[in-house]
């Protein structure tokens, strides 16, 4: 979901220090099970990704402690994109063709993710995507484990016009200007109006990436707010530039109570770079907090703490959207018998794992997963308290929201013949038209 | 960690104004009867959100002087039920275990682990409620600012009900401030009852000589339902308000394009030495910027230990370590790569990017790649009123700041010895040597220059913006711009610039949008540069080369 910055800079950057680090033992391949892990390292994304990367690792080092898998044990092979795009798939082919990985577990961006699709369909291999993203895309080869916009975003809209919620009925679409947060605000907008809001009660406002300088925004969502009615900001705004947006919320003074900002990329991790005393009440809404409390939870939490030798370290959504896609892929090989990517893919459908925040999260056969939507007021020492919690919401690839994706299904139960974009109304299977 | 530290001395610090707010109102006449109201309190414990709203509905029936602090107790998060025996406690974390007191005697009632406590959830919806409901008990507090809040709660809640306490608060009310406020909210209760039409007329009168934006938004409000004879007075109302605010639009546009020029200024001012005398297209630039923002949570870190009574003029102390740090750096970089490059730029570019690179990846090694929290000091949190806008602390003296580097740095280079030799250096290095100045001692000294000027930037950016190790890539064009529009080699030229940009995006933002202002923005230096490719102040004379 999350970009950044693009530049020459960039560019460059990838060039300059994307070694790739190759954790592979000169041990007999035959006894291991290789799992290839391409998150960045380094550049931009490494604030997000170097998580992901740490997790898996984690994962993989307790798999084996019990035992590995099909009596195999099971070897990391880390890669490093450096946030680099077009790198993504040069790794990605690296890791399938070179190293011979059964599996890998990667991306964050929804870009990188479009760069690695053709390698995965070529060389046919299966990708584990742990991040929420803007929906409208089911592939055979990959697994989205993150949320889709039916998972998060809308119900977020559906809390803050509950009740309980605020009764919000003027709304400002705050987002950084790249494809995650336009998609999401196209169905955003769409379901707000069908829900009956008026179009001068919704103000969409675009800024460019990395961007600093929030004053005249929060200036104009404090004046947009003043109508009198109560107004709520829906934020997509891109990492980077959340601290700076919420150091500028802090500092005029704009209370939750007030005009309350629920967010889709703001975690844990986000909210350790400032104090959050003035920020007390404003939302997120993901599938997963740190503070949920029950023991499967507590447990994990236990266990990565001291596997990263840090009771410090948070821990987020998009790593246990990993958890549950790790646990899926030995479940699915078990039940297989084989790492073959067919035969996994065939297993996989239809088999649960018990999510960290309670309820099951199980696989559909649009490669989309059961996740409970859960919603969190920031607390002042940036951990989150979940006032909202729903029953787990079926992932789905289409949005019913929009009119062009009405009647359009994936289903995958049968990877040589399914159709990640089946229309159901002329009964034909069509590729999906470009965004 | 440190946040953790902030947090329980503000949490602790509200805890005992509580407790001795406690111990004075212990000694009056209990309102109710002890037993009552300490049921009440446990009764917050229990239940979803609708129960909780109920308990303190009935809380605030009691007019129990002992109920405000409880309530806001609960608002904090400070609130907590002991598991064993479901009582309310107030809680507050010291050590690894949480010290207990009673809520309404304030005795202690010794320490649990956090498990053996479960903390009582409130939510917006609440926290509005709790506000209204404190502000109502308080409003006739002795305290000033207890009341001052209580109006302002009163008049967002403008509730009919409230009237009579607050015409019983306004007689008794000497403080203008809060009478005004007072008076405010109740004109806009008063639109809300069936007072006589002169009443309502009197009312909007005091309304509209508000003249802010919240005044505006009760008169649109209360337009559809008003008495058709009131309608023309509330329509001129909202359209005089409305012309008044339009003015201040403007200078608001001015004064956010000032802040924003000050940012652009310090972050720019520093290659404006380094690019723009020396010549050296210094891609490493945002990286001494961002080394800056590190310094300065090494040193809010290293103060914390040392001296956590300075914490609030940490900044003081940054801007001094930064500035050595990174000129330091600067040095090291000049000696070892950049004086091997001179009369070379495509391949300073590729070796200064390098470098930015290698620093960029160093940082997130040792500091790891997650944002650090730089703590804002007090002087710095907040915002200040000119007439009608609001303007944040950190901005205006982020204002202060960049002028007073830019001062220095023109004292600097026109007023010494070492701003002579670099003056004399960058206008002709061979003639410069030939009289007998060290050229290379001058060059590391103009870029160590150059990088501390960078460096206390990155002091004052960490104050507004995040302290990671991309901190510098979005300094970096924009920094470039301002120095190439306002002219290489002039620091007037790059003040120039910084104004006009600055100023200039942020009046085309709220018409364009900040994507399309950016875009307007870029365009225009295009053809501006087409223009004048020297920028708007050029160098002119001899020493420049074709």
């Amino acid at each position: 979901m999350r970009g950044s910055f693009s530049s020459v800079a960039k560019f460059l950057s990838a060039g300059a220090i994307a070694a790739g680090i190759s954790l592979a033992s000169p041990a007999n391949a035959e006894d291991t099970i290789k799992v290839g892990v391409l998150h960045s390292l380094s550049g931009t994304m490494a604030i997000s990704e170097t998580t992901l990367k740490d997790t898996t690792l984690f994962l993989i080092d307790e798999q084996n402690k019990k035992g590995g898998l099909l009596g195999k044990k099971l070897e990391a092979v880390v890669v490093d994109p450096a946030s680099d795009w077009p790198l993504f798939a040069e790794k990605a082919r690296e890791l399938i063709a070179v190293d011979k990985v059964a599996v890998v577990f990667g991306c964050w961006t929804s870009s990188s993710r479009k760069s690695v699709l053709p390698v995965f369909k070529e060389l046919n291999s299966i990708l584990f995507y742990p991040v929420q993203y803007e929906g409208e895309e089911s592939e055979k080869n990959v697994i989205y484990t993150g949320a889709a916009p039916n998972q998060q975003a809308i119900p977020a809209v559906d809390y803050l016009m509950s009740e309980e919620g605020g009764s919000v009925k003027r709304w400002v679409l705050e987002a950084t200007d790249y494809v995650y947060p336009r998609t999401t605000n196209k169905i955003l907008e769409q379901y707000l109006k069908d829900k009956g809001v008026a179009a001068e009660d919704i103000k969409i406002n675009y800024t460019p990436f990395g961007f600093s300088d929030w004053q005249t925004e929060v200036a104009a969502i404090k004046e947009f707010g003043s109508a009198g009615k109560k107004t709520a900001v829906v934020s997509t705004i891109n990492g980077d530039a959340n601290v700076p947006f919420y150091k500028e919320l802090g500092n005029q003074g704009i209370k939750a109570e007030d005009i309350p900002v629920v967010a889709f990329s703001v975690g844990e991790e986000e909210l350790a770079g400032f104090d959050t005393t003035p920020l007390v009440g404003h939302l997120a809404a993901w599938n997963y907090f740190q503070s949920v409390d029950t023991p499967a939870n507590a447990a994990f939490i236990k266990s990565w703490h001291e596997y990263i030798k840090n009771d410090k370290r948070t821990t987020n959504d998009p790593m246990e959207a990993a958890y549950l896609g790790f646990n899926l892929w030995v479940q699915a090989v078990e039940k297989a018998g084989t790492t073959d990517t067919d035969a996994v893919l065939k297993a996989i459908i239809g088999l649960s794992v018990p999510n960290l925040t309670g309820g099951t999260a199980t696989v559909l056969p649009n490669h989309h997963l059961t996740k409970p939507v859960l919603i969190g007021e920031i607390q002042a020492d940036g951990q989150f308290e979940i006032v909202s919690q729903t029953e787990p919401v079926p992932g789905d690839a289409w949005s019913d929201v929009l009119p062009e994706d009405k009647g359009i299904e994936a289903d995958w139960t049968d990877p040589m013949t399914g159709c990640g974009h089946y229309d159901t109304a002329t009964k034909t299977c069509g590729a999906a038209p470009a965004p | 960690m440190q946040c953790d530290r902030r947090l329980n001395e503000q949490m602790a610090s509200r805890f005992f104004r509580l407790i001795a707010f406690l111990i004075a109102f212990a000694v009056q006449p209990a309102y109710a009867q002890m037993g009552d109201v300490a049921a009440m309190v446990d009764a917050l414990g229990q239940g979803g959100f609708p129960d909780r709203e109920k308990a303190i509905a009935a809380l605030v029936a009691t007019g129990d002087l002992r109920v405000p602090p409880i309530l806001e107790a609960l608002s904090d998060g400070t609130l907590y039920v002991r598991k064993s025996d479901s009582k309310v406690i107030l809680s507050v974390k010291s050590g690894g275990d949480f010290a207990l007191t009673d809520p309404l005697d304030g005795s202690s009632m010794g320490s649990l682990p956090s498990a053996e406590i479960e903390k009582i959830k409130v939510n917006n919806g609440l926290r509005t409620k709790i506000r209204t409901a404190i502000g109502t008990m308080t409003l006739l507090s002795p305290d000033r600012d207890i009341r001052m809040s209580a109006a302002e709660s009163i008049l967002k809640n403008a509730d009919p009900s409230m009237l009579e306490l607050l015409d019983k608060a306004l007689a008794a009310e000497t403080d203008p401030q809060i009478k005004t406020t007072m008076e405010l909210a109740r004109a806009v209760i008063v639109l809300k009852t069936d007072a006589p039409i002169d009443a309502k007329r009197a009312a909007v009168d005091t309304i509209v000589s508000h003249g802010n934006r919240a005044a505006q938004t009760v008169l649109v409000n209360t337009l559809p339902s008003a008495p058709e004879d009131l309608k023309p007075l509330i329509q001129s109302g909202i359209s005089s308000i409305g012309n008044s605010l339009a003015l201040w639009d403007v200078v608001q546009n001015l004064l956010y394009g000032l802040s924003l020029s000050s940012v652009l200024l310090l972050a720019a001012i520093g290659l404006a030495i380094t690019f723009g005398v020396m010549g050296v297209i210094n891609m490493a630039h945002g990286e001494m910027v961002m080394l800056g923002a590190y310094t300065t949570y090494v040193v809010q870190n290293v103060m914390q230990q040392l001296a956590p009574g300075l914490m609030e003029y940490s900044l003081v102390f940054a801007v001094p370590a930064a500035f050595l740090f990174t000129g330091l750096v600067g040095v090291g970089i000049e000696r070892s790569v950049i004086r091997w490059l001179y009369g070379r730029p495509l391949e300073t570019l590729l070796a200064t990017w390098g470098i930015s690179l290698i620093l960029q990846q160093a940082v997130r090694s040792v500091f790891g790649p997650t944002n650090k929290l730089v703590t804002p000091p007090a002087w710095m949190s907040g915002t200040f009123d000119v007439g009608n806008i609001s303007f944040t602390w950190n901005r205006l003296w982020i204002i202060v700041f960049a002028i007073a580097v830019f001062a220095a740095l023109q004292i600097i280079l026109k007023r010494t010895s070492l701003g002579l030799q670099m003056r004399a250096v960058t206008a002709n290095r061979r003639m410069a040597s030939s009289m007998g100045i060290r050229t290379p001692f001058v060059d590391a000294m103009t870029f160590g220059l150059g990088s501390g000027i960078a460096g206390m930037a990155g002091v004052a950016l960490s104050q507004i913006d995040n302290v990671s190790p991309n901190l510098g890539q979005g300094y970096i064009i924009d920094s470039f711009m301002v120095v190439v529009f306002g002219g290489v080699g002039n620091l007037w030229g790059t003040l120039v610039g910084a104004v006009t940009l600055g100023v200039a995006n942020k009046f085309l933002e709220p018409y364009a949008g900040a994507v399309l202002a950016k875009i307007a923005i870029l365009v225009l230096i295009i053809l501006f540069i087409q223009r004048r490719p020297r920028g708007l102040f050029a160098l002119k004379g001899r020493a420049i080369e074709a």
